[in-house]
């Protein structure tokens, strides 16, 4: 029985709330974009978290990659590898992206973006075009990967049972400690001495999110030392195989940076001559104000500095512009460096 | 000798305390500061989209002052007036509707105690022991008394056409944190709620309405609470694909497992509870709870599980509300291997983590509901650990 609360909900109110899309298409508005577009959209709203590549800054999702990793340990779970719809990429940067300006995309950005995430993932060609037409020929590499809660038939036939009340075992052995790991934040009972400090420990794996539990316990201890990784020694004489790799790699520079007769400033500056230049000079180009601070401080881009800056940008200089996550190998450090140095003013 | 505290005469006990209105809402006595929520700074990006805990080791009873209450925010606890609040309810319904806040004080009205538990807790705890404190492996838990309005009485003033299947609840953040519900779920027992344990809601948990979803994992509870929407098919949205899915060691992954199963955990003594009295009467004690119903017994192990005593709930499990256990133990002293196991209405005994492991693997990330161990010392001291 009705009790006439409330008022019927008018046409513009139900336009202006109801964005979801489902699998089917249902919801998708009219419009499209392609992949170079999408490109651009996502260096300069979306870049700054999920990386020029969609390869995840920091603790930011990564939304690339990760193919083939679902069944091992530690999988990396991305539009490409997990998500199973679309729709679902589309409809959550539609109403809750850019993080902290959300809604503020048109619906071609949008296609555009998720053109362009496709793309990263190897989904699509870098001349592909999104839209409304055919948004639902788009199956994601992993849309069948997902069972419907079988708890009632894998388990609860095993776990509801009588409980075993004594003799249930011969023996116990302690198998883990938490304390070995010490991830377990300071200063959190009452009055016992606090644990160890942990910080930063699982920076390369913890999951975007609370998703979190993905932190194997494992790995903190390796991705400290990842990030501490000595920068590798240099070379003065370049070595041809090693500028050709170094020229590969550089492909994940390419974006911002541009290089050779006639380069400008792009999302970064200009890297002709980068090598043995004063940092923060490159003219007209507007450099974050610790990266002028330290050329004014007298930072030269030697190699060895350079492979520190790049192997880990955000730490080598906190709060620099460059959103890069940072080359992991020593190998790709090493070539890209030599790369640099062939390229003259 | 004798004790000054009753020999001398104490400042307390000769001077004049805060007359009323000292503090017009009170908080707690500034010798419980450290009873409060804490996160754990590398899990997330940013606390912005980020989790904390719940102090359920420092806490007894059942219900979780909304204080310290965890928090959970894909997009920041926002804050909306009353009189800015608009739920829609849509779709597959006679008539779109728009409630006010005061439109729904004018429903019949329902209070009950329900455990808002986040798919997530214990999650950490999959590949090994990890954390060191029940605040940090078991924490995503809360435990209050609502009131609110039955979603059921919502949705019937909008009329369900018949093809209409599942809903689509949303908030009114930024994430909007959308998730599809099952149409029976929503007639049966979800509440819409706009009071917690005779208040109003707190901003970080929704105030000024928010979703429960009695029994069904805490991303589902949609704070901020904006728009209903009836279809005939299931959304597939951010946080019931990519995320609250459970990836198994096949790689492949179940979805829609919003149950939570029967869990428990002891409180104290534990890794920030340990024992400072020495051997002789200690007091054992912990919570549990069941999404599939109600928690009819908790046994506890002083020796790793080679032997069981049930505890004593403090009283009659309610469905889908955490109870509390004592465990009346004299300690001699030497070291214990500390675990609880609950029992709940449907016969479900809480499993290990190796038998849980041995059907989902290490990369489940979500639902860990499994017998938790404390290793406590002969001095006290508690950690958490595995055991074969």
């Amino acid at each position: 029985e009705k009790l006439g609360l409330g008022r019927a909900a008018l046409p513009e109110e139900l336009a202006a709330w109801d964005h979801d899309v489902r699998p089917d298409g249902l919801g998708l508005p009219e419009g499209s974009g392609d992949v170079l577009t999408g490109e651009e959209l996502f260096s300069e709203h979306c870049a700054v978290c999920h990386g020029e590549f969609a390869e995840g800054v920091d603790n930011w999702p990564k939304l690339a990659g990760g193919m083939g990793t679902l069944d091992r340990d530690d999988p990396l779970k991305t539009v490409g590898s997990y998500w199973p719809y679309l729709s679902t990429t589309w409809d959550y940067v539609h109403r809750s992206m850019p993080f902290g300006n959300a809604q503020s995309l048109s619906d071609d950005d949008v296609y555009a973006i998720v053109a362009y995430i496709l793309y990263s993932n190897d989904l699509v060609d870098d001349d592909f075009v999104l839209s409304k037409e055919n948004f639902t020929e788009v199956e994601l590499p992993n849309a069948g990967g997902f069972i419907i809660d079988d708890r009632d038939t894998t388990e609860l036939p095993l776990f509801i049972r009588e409980p075993c009340m004594t003799d249930c075992k011969e023996t116990v052995e302690i198998t883990a400690h938490a304390t070995v790991l010490d991830v377990t934040p300071n200063d959190t009972t009452d009055d016992a001495p606090a644990a160890g400090a942990a910080e930063a420990a699982t920076a390369e794996d913890p999951a975007p999110e609370v998703a979190v539990a993905e932190a194997a316990p494992e790995a903190a201890p390796e991705a400290a030392v990842e990030v501490a990784a000595e920068a590798p020694a240099q070379t003065a004489a370049a070595d041809p195989e090693l500028v050709a790799a170094g020229e590969k790699v550089f492909k994940k520079c390419a974006a911002c940076h541009k290089v050779g007769e006639g380069a400008k400033n792009a999302v970064g500056p200009v890297l002709n001559g980068i090598v043995g230049r004063t940092a923060g000079t490159v003219e007209g180009f507007k450099y974050s104000k610790p990266m002028q601070d330290a050329g004014a401080g007298g930072l030269v881009w030697t190699p060895e500095e350079l492979s520190g800056y790049l192997a880990d940008p955000k730490t080598y200089l906190p709060k620099n512009k460059m959103s890069f996550a940072g080359l992991k190998k020593d190998s790709d450090l090493e070539a890209v460096i030599a790369y640099l140095s062939t390229l003259g003013q | 000798g004798p004790d000054p505290l009753i020999t001398e005469i104490q400042p307390w006990a000769q001077g004049l305390g805060d007359g009323v209105d000292a503090t017009p809402y009170g908080l707690p006595i500034r010798f419980e500061g450290d009873v409060v929520r804490r996160n754990v700074g590398w899990l997330t990006a940013d606390t912005i989209s980020s989790i904390n805990f719940t102090p359920i080791h420092a806490l007894d009873g059942t219900i979780t002052p909304q204080g310290c209450a965890f928090e959970r925010h894909h997009s920041g606890a926002i804050e909306l007036a009353k009189e800015d609040y608009r739920l829609m309810i849509n779709g597959l319904v006679e008539t779109p509707l728009i409630f006010t806040y005061a439109d729904l004080e004018r429903f019949p009205r329902e209070t009950r105690t329900f455990f808002l538990e986040c798919a997530a807790n214990t999650g950490m705890e999959w590949a090994g022991s990890q954390l060191n404190g029940a605040q940090f492996t078991h924490g995503m838990i809360h435990n209050m008394e609502y009131t609110g309005v039955p979603l059921r009485l919502l949705l019937e003033e909008a009329g369900v056409k018949p093809e209409g299947k599942w809903v689509l609840v949303e908030g009114a953040d930024a994430s909007s944190n959308g998730r599809s519900i099952p149409l029976e779920k929503a007639m049966d027992d979800c509440l819409v709620a706009f009071k917690a344990n005779g208040e109003a809601l707190r901003k970080e948990h929704g105030y000024p309405v928010r979703l429960c979803v009695p029994g069904w994992e805490g991303n589902m509870w949609i704070k901020w609470l904006r728009r209903i929407e009836v279809g005939d098919q299931p959304w597939e949205q951010r946080e019931e694909t990519s995320k609250y899915t459970d990836t198994l060691a096949d790689g492949t992954s179940r979805k829609w497992t919003w149950v939570m199963d029967a869990k428990s955990v002891v409180t104290s003594p534990s890794p920030q509870m340990p024992i400072k009295h020495g051997p002789g009467p200690l007091v054992i004690t912990g919570l549990a709870w069941s999404g599939r119903g109600a928690i009819t017994r908790v046994d506890v192990t002083v020796d790793g599980g080679k032997s069981w005593m049930p505890a004593r709930l403090a009283a009659p499990g309610q469905e889908m509300a955490v109870s509390r256990f004592y465990l009346d133990h004299v300690w001699d002293g030497s070291e214990m291997l500390v675990q609880s196991r609950a029992i709940d209405s449907t016969g479900y005994v809480q499993p290990t983590k190796t038998e849980l492991r041995d059907i989902r693997g290490l990369n489940s990330i979500y639902h860990n509901n499994c017998i938790q161990t404390w290793w406590v010392k002969a001095n006290g001291e508690a950690e958490n650990v595995e055991i074969s």
